[in-house]
């Protein structure tokens, strides 16, 4: 067989109106989940640190049965099965407003959150117990002890393995295809489809991503650096 | 609910979806051991390259690993699907594409892991075995790697938990694993919050079990 390239494809037609939709449902996808992601795993991560140990069990059983389940799993269950559980007037209201990308942000985001909460538990256990001690004996109560102090100095700390679970979760976004979201993937396979044309198709979707990742870890190396804490090993910035 | 929806079905969930055996060429777990073996040959080459001195061998494994990591999986699976059947100019079953395709891509991050595990053997281990006469190939052979590999078997078993729900985007080309099993049954009986729970339970057990392993594997390691 013999293939003939046909690189036009790409700004013939729509296939750069496609990729442009597919680039920014993708970074919508990305920014959403991660957001959710983040604040799950703040407070499930924080929760696992405090000696309430109802809470403790609550956090940890959140984590180990998501982030131990295929996030396309999880994409099924959150498009296919969660809306049944619903009450009938949600459940229109939810198909009529683009089920599937509000079920792919939650499942991207419940899946990455499992993992970012555990980071954060790595950062919240690393600071000495003595900085928690100090903010509480200087009144502050548990909770703006937390918020004040110990969660500032672990989000610092973990900025390097959060890079790498950013971008993994950046690329996870793709994973979105499989229920119907016309993320950037699906729009390299729907180009792919109208043309013909696979190789050039795949190699635009590939080297956006390629691209994207590199921009997202030159961002976080820069925010790393900016917000490194001072006289720490490691201070002095580390490239991904 | 309607939870006899897997009972009824209890064979073809998990005799053909998790473990791969019945009328299609399918399984989780038929995709994911052999994908970890054979990437892990191509990983061990990769990851000794990016440690050799010569740029001309580091430099194309590095590019391998940056690229194959910068790049969804789903990605990487369309490419395999599509090209495959080109330039081998055979109809590939789906078993065939999704094997080659998770190798290649878990070869890269296997690679990266055989790396930290070699980084990790102290250097002194090199310059004694050079002193005793062993050549470069034999010091890797008989005095590096062994230890290397075993610093690595936590991390490869974490790695294997990634690849096992990895396979699971194996059922976008069509190949029948535990959740394309899901999929099938869910078409004929339209139970999916039984079903979808179900497998991830399934997934759930055989993932939280070898984390629990690895974690006691990597507490021996650390008093040994």
């Amino acid at each position: 067989m013999t293939y003939h390239f046909d690189w036009s494809v790409l700004w013939r037609g729509q296939a750069g109106a496609w990729l442009l939709q597919g680039l920014l449902t993708t970074l919508a996808i990305s920014a959403l989940a991660w957001l959710l992601a983040l604040a799950l795993g703040i407070l499930a991560g924080a929760l696992r640190t405090v000696k309430f140990t109802p809470a403790r069990i609550l956090a940890a059983a959140y984590v180990e049965f998501f982030r131990n389940v295929p996030l396309l799993v999880w994409m099924f269950f959150f498009y296919f099965a969660v809306p049944t559980l619903l009450p009938q007037p949600l459940q229109e209201w939810l198909y009529e407003h683009g089920a599937e990308f509000s079920a792919a942000t939650a499942a991207l985001g419940v899946y990455h959150g499992a993992r970012f909460s555990e980071m954060i538990r790595a950062g919240i256990q690393s600071i000495p117990k003595t900085q928690l001690e100090a903010a509480l004996s200087t009144g502050l109560s548990a909770a703006q002890a937390y918020r004040l102090v110990i969660l500032p100095i672990a989000l610092r700390l973990i900025i390097p393995p959060l890079t790498n679970e950013t971008l993994n979760l950046f690329k996870n976004s793709s994973v979105a295809l499989t229920i119907g979201v016309a993320e950037l993937t699906f729009q390299t396979r729907q180009i792919e489809t109208y043309t013909a044309k696979a190789i050039e198709a795949l190699t635009a979707g590939t080297l956006i991503y390629l691209i994207l990742c590199l921009a997202i870890a030159r961002t976080m190396a820069r925010v790393e650096r900016r917000f490194a804490i001072p006289g720490m090993v490691g201070s002095g910035a580390t490239e991904p | 609910m309607d939870f006899g929806v897997i009972e009824r079905n209890w064979s073809f969930l998990l005799g053909q979806g998790l473990v791969g055996i019945g009328g299609f060429a399918g399984g989780t777990l038929r995709l994911a051991v052999p994908a970890l073996l054979l990437g892990f040959i191509l990983g061990l080459f990769i990851g000794l390259a990016r440690l050799a001195r010569s740029r001309w061998v580091r430099v194309p494994a590095t590019i391998y690993v940056e690229l194959f990591r910068g790049v969804p999986l789903v990605m990487v699976i369309f490419w395999f699907w599509f090209i495959l059947p080109f330039a081998l100019d055979v109809a590939l079953p789906e078993y065939g594409i999704a094997l080659a395709a998770f190798v290649v891509f878990e070869a890269a991050y296997l690679a990266e892991i055989v790396r930290a595990g070699i980084q990790s053997v102290p250097s002194g281990q090199v310059e004694a075995a050079l002193s005793a006469g062993l050549g470069q190939v034999q010091t890797m052979r008989y005095v590096v790697l062994p230890q290397a590999l075993r610093n690595m078997i936590p991390a490869l078993v974490t790695q294997f938990i990634v690849l096992f729900k990895d396979t699971s985007l194996a059922s976008i080309i069509g190949y029948v694993d535990l959740t394309k099993a899901a999929q099938i049954v869910n078409n004929r009986e339209i139970r999916p919050f039984e079903l979808y729970l179900f497998i991830a339970v399934v997934y759930w057990l055989c993932a939280y079990g070898m984390s629990r392993y690895a974690g006691y594997l990597e507490r021996r390691l650390a008093t040994a």
